[in-house]
């Protein structure tokens, strides 16, 4: 009979005791999670990168939600405990939901504090702790304006330089002098200061604040609008982050007797004054020391797994914890005690053209205290001589040089981290230590940066240890890791994309299974990276003769159209320069009560967009169209999506040139070319730029002389204002211009690249000098892209209209009335 | 059904199905993904994937695996298992070929997952 184990709180310290439980005595227990949080269990100390925008949540995600399927784990999302009944040994959730336990695990975590001052509750005030927290700064910062965090410590500073990312003007209220005083003595204060500050983030320490100020209640519900601080001084704030510290939150378990003072008390074996209750986490307190960083979270975690899998044997004992921020382009690293003592010297190195500043604080020829700022390689070293409180004397002369020095050898870039022991933590996010890294090196023959994080999670979260990681990669394959040379397209084949393009046309290679087979492929038919690169690959190379392979394009190429999240997908038909009519929205509206299309969406790139269309429709849908003289949109292509228009001389007064008539004209000559990755087109009448086509991967802006051709734009996850190619006379040049610089991209561009690294990564000149100015090359090139769309321009919505892959909009079988039948 | 053995339900040809391709068969517990791999093996899987329910069969195959089109999560059509460092696990069932035709074991296929 399985043991109930009850776990209250989800977050990073309890999933990891589950995790190991799960590891040691997979059977042992029953386990039901319940989680006042709406979802599964996720890497908390992620969320500022989340915030700046460099993660997703499902970046973030540690658990998903197949792992508790596998493990038979019963999950309560938004399930919040309020009764814990130890008497008759059950909890009670909010909802309702009662649940007996053999054995409780509390891990309720902390909760922010909150600056106890006049307006804390205005709308506009938030704390940073979860995603929620997230997901609200994210919204107040999509419409810009000022945002004042008050707290200058690790969490405050993410969150700042987060919301600095979002485009907010942000100020940091800092009450002591230096900003991180805990983690940092008062020189590293100061230059990560300057560092903050040349983010253009504003910085006042001292600052205490009063009390905030809200709008006017008599114009609306009150909002939060400026901080005022003890001196008088008033800074405008939309938006109010408070990031100054958390508690343990113990209510839950004071009100069931379980005795607390800060935290939950606990021994050395987790177990609270209950001993068939656990707790662990933020919420508890040891010796009368409380928790926030997740290294010693993970040990209580270790410990409580054990004991409750019948080991009585291991006991969390604190140890030191290092500290590193999570801000881009800062390196920060902090251990141990440093504060100044009689009995404690110091070794300091300074090299301020560098930004650099390096402090170890040792007391009987022993590690107490490191500060590292700017240059943060050597940091795991000496964390390590820390915690061994390694003796230092004999290398103490040159111990501030780190342990390429202390070796005595020449100074070897992987010397720091062959230094480390096995059991030296790389990854702090995934807790990876050096011997997990370098045995699965050997045990799978990894060979990249990319095989290791598959294998070991290892700088797949925050990537703060990719250095090191790379490091070990070195140490342990020595002259055969080159992370600078050409990166395999996958793992099916250690050529670039470039080789593979160069070897296509070299070996004349006109079918994937000839290609993998002359090039060596690794495994029998590529993966879901490879072919539909090959794919594009030998379309672009052999235009007319390459037999197109759905099975290698991505569902969206392959049934024209783009897959929803439910599994249903949106209708994109093309109008020509963005021009409608009458007869066309007729017909989409009769087609959308005759489907019943459940969402008409006009988009970005001036279409209109039937979403939540069933995959069976698709063929009818579109016939419907075809009937009413539309054709494929392709808005699911990597291929020429829109040419987005102003209405130019044809009624604006501004207008210059005939700009929505040429961007008719562009999107019938080059509608249906497949290309490297999606491309967007812009045609402005005038300088004023309507039809925003200076973010377009190719743009056109008319002036009173003729055309201005511009490129290499992106308004996605870059924004990039386009290059300015050239000035062109007259339409026809236009053409020709362009439909060089699309077949170039074309021959040249790595399957998935946008225009604009493309641009980058061959240089803008060369490309100017190839489509426009070199005047046989450029008409070699509109040549062939003349040539290519023969073979282009069929619109696959009248094929399938017409019965071609008709397997793939019906079901194989229907069984639905099969069960009747039985 | 009264017979002894094992009952297989024939739900279409093999070649009803492309090479590194699947189709989808409704049942009253939801849509199956049936995928046919290059050298013509037989798998069925429940057609949602362990990570957001994405449509398993729309995905692209190769080997005995399939990468779902909604975030890339890679499955073993074997085991149904998420390969890689992603966990999670979706449901299999028996499934072999006959003379050309597909046959699913019945059984399974209405049995409630446990």
């Amino acid at each position: 009979m399985k043991q109930k184990l009850v776990v209250i709180g989800n977050g990073m310290a309890p999933g990891r005791a589950l995790e190991k439980l799960f590891e040691i005595a997979p059977d042992a227990y029953d386990v039901t999670i319940f989680n006042a949080e709406p979802r599964v269990n996720y890497d908390r100390i992620m969320l500022s990168p989340v915030l700046s925008g460099e993660k997703t949540f499902e970046d973030i995600v540690i658990h998903g939600d197949g792992w508790y399927v596998e493990r038979g784990i019963t999950l309560y999302k938004g399930h919040k405990i309020v009764e814990i009944d130890r008497a008759a040994k059950t909890v009670r959730s909010e909802p309702g939901e009662v649940a007996s336990y053999d054995k409780l695990i509390i891990a309720t975590g902390s909760m922010p504090f909150v600056l106890p001052v006049p307006g804390h509750d205005l709308a506009g005030v938030l704390t940073y702790r979860d995603l929620d927290d997230v997901h609200a700064m994210l919204l107040a910062a999509r419409t810009g304006g000022r945002a004042v965090v008050i707290g200058g410590g690790l969490l405050g500073l993410e969150a700042a330089a987060g919301l600095k990312e979002q485009g907010m003007d942000v100020t940091v209220l800092h009450l002591m002098p230096t900003l991180m005083e805990r983690q940092l003595d008062v020189a590293a204060g100061h230059l990560l200061q300057k560092a903050v500050e040349a983010r253009g983030i504003r910085v006042i320490t001292k600052a205490n604040t009063k009390q905030l100020i809200g709008s006017d209640i008599r114009l609306g519900p009150s909002r939060v609008i400026s901080v005022e601080l003890e001196d008088g001084t008033q800074i405008p704030a939309d938006l109010v982050v408070m990031a100054i510290g958390i508690r343990p939150s113990v209510a839950l378990a004071k009100e069931a007797g379980i005795a607390c003072k800060r935290g939950i008390l606990v021994d050395a074996d987790m177990r609270t004054s209950d001993p068939d209750i656990f707790a662990l986490g933020e919420c508890v307190e040891v010796d009368g020391q409380v928790f926030g960083l997740v290294a010693p979270l993970y040990e209580m975690a270790g410990v409580a797994a054990s004991h409750l899998a019948g080991d009585a044997e291991p006991r969390f004992v604190p140890s030191a914890t290092a500290t590193k921020l999570k801000v881009t382009g800062i390196n920060l690293f902090s251990a141990g005690d440093f504060a100044d003592a009689k009995d404690r010297q110091e070794i300091v190195l300074r090299d301020a053209a560098r930004g650099i500043y390096k402090r170890l604080v040792l007391k009987d020829d022993r590690l107490i205290g490191v500060v590292m700022y700017g240059e943060t390689t050597d940091g795991a070293w000496f964390f390590d001589l820390l915690r061994k409180s390694t003796d230092i004397a004999p290398m103490r002369d040159t111990l501030i040089f780190g342990p390429s020095f202390a070796a005595g050898g020449p100074a070897d870039p992987t010397a720091a981290v062959a230094a480390l022991p096995d059991e030296a933590e790389i990854c702090g996010c995934n807790g990876v230590c050096k011997g997990k890294i370098t045995g699965a090196i050997d045990a799978f023959s990894l060979t990249s940066l990319d095989d290791v994080r598959a294998r070991t999670k290892a700088s797949a979260s925050c990537g703060s240890c990719t250095g090191l990681v790379e490091q070990i990669l070195k140490l342990k394959l020595g002259d055969r890791y080159n992370p600078t040379a050409v990166q395999p397209m996958c793992g099916c084949t250690h050529l670039g994309h470039d080789d593979v393009r160069r070897l296509i046309v070299a070996q004349e290679l006109k079918s994937i299974p000839a290609l993998m087979q002359a090039l060596e492929w690794k495994t029998s038919c590529g993966c879901a990276r490879c072919r539909p690169a090959l794919n594009y690959y030998l379309l672009s190379t052999w235009p007319g003769e390459y037999q197109d392979d759905g099975q290698s394009r991505f569902i969206n190429e392959r049934v024209h159209a783009n897959i929803q999240k439910d599994g249903t997908y949106s209708v994109v038909p093309r109008m020509w320069g963005g021009m409608t009519s009458a007869k066309e929205l007729r017909a989409i509206a009769d087609i959308v009560d005759k489907f019943a299309i459940p969402s008409v969406k006009v988009t970005g790139g001036q279409r209109i967009d039937l979403l939540g269309v069933r995959k069976e429709d698709l063929p009818a849908v579109w016939s419907d169209l075809n009937d009413a003289g539309m054709v494929s949109g392709a808005a699911y292509a990597k291929g020429l999506r829109t040419v987005k228009t102003c209405v130019g001389t044809d009624w604006c007064r501004f207008g210059t040139q005939d700009s929505t008539g040429l961007g008719i004209r562009i999107e019938r000559f080059m509608w249906g070319s497949w290309t490297p990755a999606k491309v967007k087109m812009g045609v402005s009448g005038c300088p004023r730029n309507c039809a925003e086509a200076t973010c377009k991967d190719v743009g056109v802006i008319c002036v009173e002389s003729g055309y201005d051709i511009h490129f290499a734009g992106a308004a996605g996850l870059d924004v990039k204002q386009t290059e300015l190619l050239g000035h062109v006379d007259t339409e026809d040049e236009v053409i020709e211009v362009i439909a060089a610089l699309v077949q170039l991209y074309r021959e040249q561009g790595r399957y998935l690249e946008r225009i604009y690294k493309w641009a980058k990564r061959v240089g803008i000149d060369s490309i100017r000098q190839h489509v426009l100015d070199d005047l046989e090359r450029r008409r070699a090139l509109h040549d062939r892209f003349v040539f290519s769309q023969k073979f282009a321009q069929i619109d696959p919505w009248a094929e399938r209209a017409q019965g071609k892959d008709a397997h793939e909009f019906r079901p194989l079988a229907d069984l639905t009335r099969a069960e009747a039948a039985e | 059904m009264t017979l002894m053995e094992k009952a297989w339900i024939d739900i279409g040809a093999l070649d009803d199905i492309p090479r590194l391709g699947a189709r989808v068969v409704k049942t009253p517990l939801g849509c199956l993904a049936v995928f046919r791999a290059e050298n013509d093996e037989i798998f069925a899987l429940d057609d949602r994937c362990p990570h957001k329910n994405g449509p398993l069969s729309q995905g692209i195959v190769h080997g005995r695996t399939v990468t779902c089109p909604l975030h890339n999560w890679v499955i073993s059509l074997e085991s149904g298992k998420a390969q890689g460092s992603d966990e999670g696990q979706v449901r299999t069932f028996g499934i072999r070929v006959d003379s050309g035709r597909i046959l699913i074991d019945a059984d399974a296929l209405f049995a409630r997952p446990d």
